[in-house]
């Protein structure tokens, strides 16, 4: 229907959109394996020397198991809560019904700051200190909307008539739950874990604010290139986390578009 | 399901776990509130009453002696902002420059959301909305140092443009750099939105504009532009309270005259340890949002999230 020209414009305009959003990406792997520590274009030279020199770095190394035990704790706080919340919204009617999905956006449908400066005096008032406790307060607050998400959509998809028949023969709620729910949302719980643990893994502006002293991943990474140090480190440390986000993103992906066979949509 | 598992014939069972489920569904209220009272306790025990105290030591003040929060009434921290001839300054900088990106990732979205909903076959557009998803879950903290490798002196772009033979570009660390890295890292936000209204519009409306006589930029801007605002005003929100929140992408890749409204947040939490001042600042955005979200709401744009 769009005549010949107006085709063209438009593919020639997705393939550079395209480009401009995947020329940064391709740059951070490449400077991951700069030879060098000047961080000049073109790059000296490839060589892994980096990589080693960055595992060897202390901080880092903390840095990275802060980040990991956040995260779990974090998805795991955030799948339960997320879920619970998916089913109540899903199995009943009650008044106020329409504000949870409301609540439950709100940690990251608002500013970033309001989110970490609310939590942040809100400890200073209670008088909690901070530590990876409060990390993980925040990231699970934000975390369970993405959990909310993913099982909820997938409810949705379930036909009622599968947990009707599983009561008609004499399963009770628990049961039914147990044998015929359970098994065919279980995909969407785990993609919904999945991508809370990379949001969780990847933040850094509420964790600034709920962090204190300590260094998750990303708050190493935004400290080191304030200051311009470690820079050749940064460039690994970069690439890490990102194939941190991004694997995990790929699988929960692919098990959402692999599950509706099974789960009878 | 396997035969031996299934449950046995004959009378119904009676167990503890079975009175509970029947208790349960004889009440529905019951049911409801187990499954509620960890989710809900959660956001509103920790969420909402973090965001009530935000809001309340906004009219809080701090000891110039000792350091301490003061809990008596005052408004004298908006005063103080109102007043400043910093303040506001920086809260339109930050207002102006989230327009900006705002306005920015429409013009980029809007062709490629097209191209995506009416043209591209289902493989390539699968393709491309995987595309467009997989540079949001690649770290933010990695894209905006890519940019920060792009455009600092000796970076990407400038030898890019000596190799063309062009001067070099100076915009590392200043205004421009800010409204290129926002616009890269939310554009994602905005093309999602888009493409859900454009892929809407039944074909048959457009040929009927066509048939009516409307040329292409016509139906454009009579038939698929207003239908398609709902998507745009969609992610808009994104784009727009994404920027107005941030701080991090101002810190890495804006010069040293570049603080936005989270910068100055940021630096009365954790070096002045000025907590109202900081609240009453961080209220700027709330209220802009806030007002940002009423108009969204009334042009329809919620039903497109």
């Amino acid at each position: 229907m769009e005549s010949k020209a107006a085709r063209l414009f438009l593919g020639a305009w997705t393939l550079m959109i395209m480009l401009f959003l995947f020329i940064p990406i391709a740059i951070i792997v490449v400077y991951a394996f700069n030879a060098s520590n000047i961080q000049s274009w073109p790059i000296a030279g490839f060589s892994l020397r980096w990589f080693g020199e960055t595992w060897a770095n202390e901080a880092v190394r903390h840095a990275l198991w802060l980040s990991v035990r956040v995260a779990l704790f974090a998805t795991t706080i955030s799948v339960v809560l997320g879920s619970l919340a998916a089913f109540a919204v899903h199995y009943y009617r009650f008044p106020g019904r329409e504000s949870i999905a409301f609540l439950v956006v709100l940690p990251i449908a608002l500013p970033g700051i309001i989110t970490g400066m609310a939590l942040s005096s809100f400890f200073v008032v209670t008088g909690v200190n901070l530590s990876i406790l409060t990390i993980v307060i925040g990231h699970a607050t934000f975390c369970i909307v993405i959990v909310y998400n993913n099982v909820i959509a997938r409810l949705r998809q379930l036909p009622r008539s599968l947990s009707e028949a599983s009561m008609d023969l004499g399963g009770d709620a628990f049961y039914t739950f147990r044998r015929v729910t359970l098994p065919m949302i279980s995909t969407s719980v785990v993609s919904g874990g999945i991508l809370a643990f990379a949001l969780s893994f990847d933040e850094v502006i509420v964790t600034t604010f709920t962090a204190g002293a300590q260094n998750t991943l990303p708050l190493w990474i935004f400290g080191a290139i304030r200051l311009g140090q470690k820079l050749p480190e940064v460039n690994v440390v970069v690439l890490i986390v990102m194939l941190f986000t991004l694997i995990p993103v790929l699988l929960s992906y692919r098990m959402m578009n692999k599950a509706p066979a099974s789960a009878g949509r | 399901m396997a035969l031996d598992k299934a449950l046995p014939l004959g009378e119904p069972q009676q167990s503890p776990l079975r009175s509970l489920a029947i208790a349960v569904w004889r009440r529905p209220a019951l049911g409801a509130s187990a499954l509620l009272a960890g989710p809900m306790g959660w956001l509103v025990l920790i969420y909402l009453a973090a965001l009530a105290t935000l809001f309340i030591s906004a009219f809080w003040s701090v000891n110039d002696f000792t350091g301490e929060i003061v809990h008596s009434w005052t408004l004298d921290n908006f005063r103080q902002l109102v007043e400043s001839s910093v303040y506001p300054h920086i809260a339109l900088r930050t207002i102006g420059i989230a327009f900006a990106v705002t306005l920015t990732d429409i013009v980029l979205a809007f062709p490629l959301a097209y191209f995506m909903a009416r043209i591209a076959r289902p493989k390539l557009r699968a393709a491309l909305f995987a595309m467009v998803l997989l540079p949001l879950w690649s770290s933010y903290l990695a894209r905006v140092y890519a940019w920060r490798l792009i455009l600092s002196h000796d970076g990407v772009l400038n030898w890019f443009l000596l190799e063309l033979g062009l001067p070099r570009a100076h915009i590392g660390y200043t205004n421009w750099a800010m409204w290129i890295v926002f616009s890269y890292i939310w554009l994602p936000f905005m093309v999602m939105p888009i493409y859900a209204a454009i892929e809407r519009i039944p074909g048959s409306f457009l040929e009927a504009s066509q048939d009516l006589g409307g040329r292409g930029l016509r139906t454009l801007r009579k038939v698929i532009l207003p239908l398609a605002m709902p998507g745009v005003i969609a992610g808009s929100i994104f784009t727009f309270s994404l920027t107005l929140g941030d701080y991090i992408t101002p810190v890495l890749v804006g010069g040293p005259g570049s603080n936005f409204i989270g910068n100055v947040v940021f630096s009365n939490v954790g070096i002045a340890n000025n907590i109202p001042f900081a609240a009453a600042f961080a209220t700027v955005p709330l209220v802009v949002m806030a007002i940002y979200l009423f108009i969204a709401r009334r042009l329809g744009a919620f039903e497109m999230m």
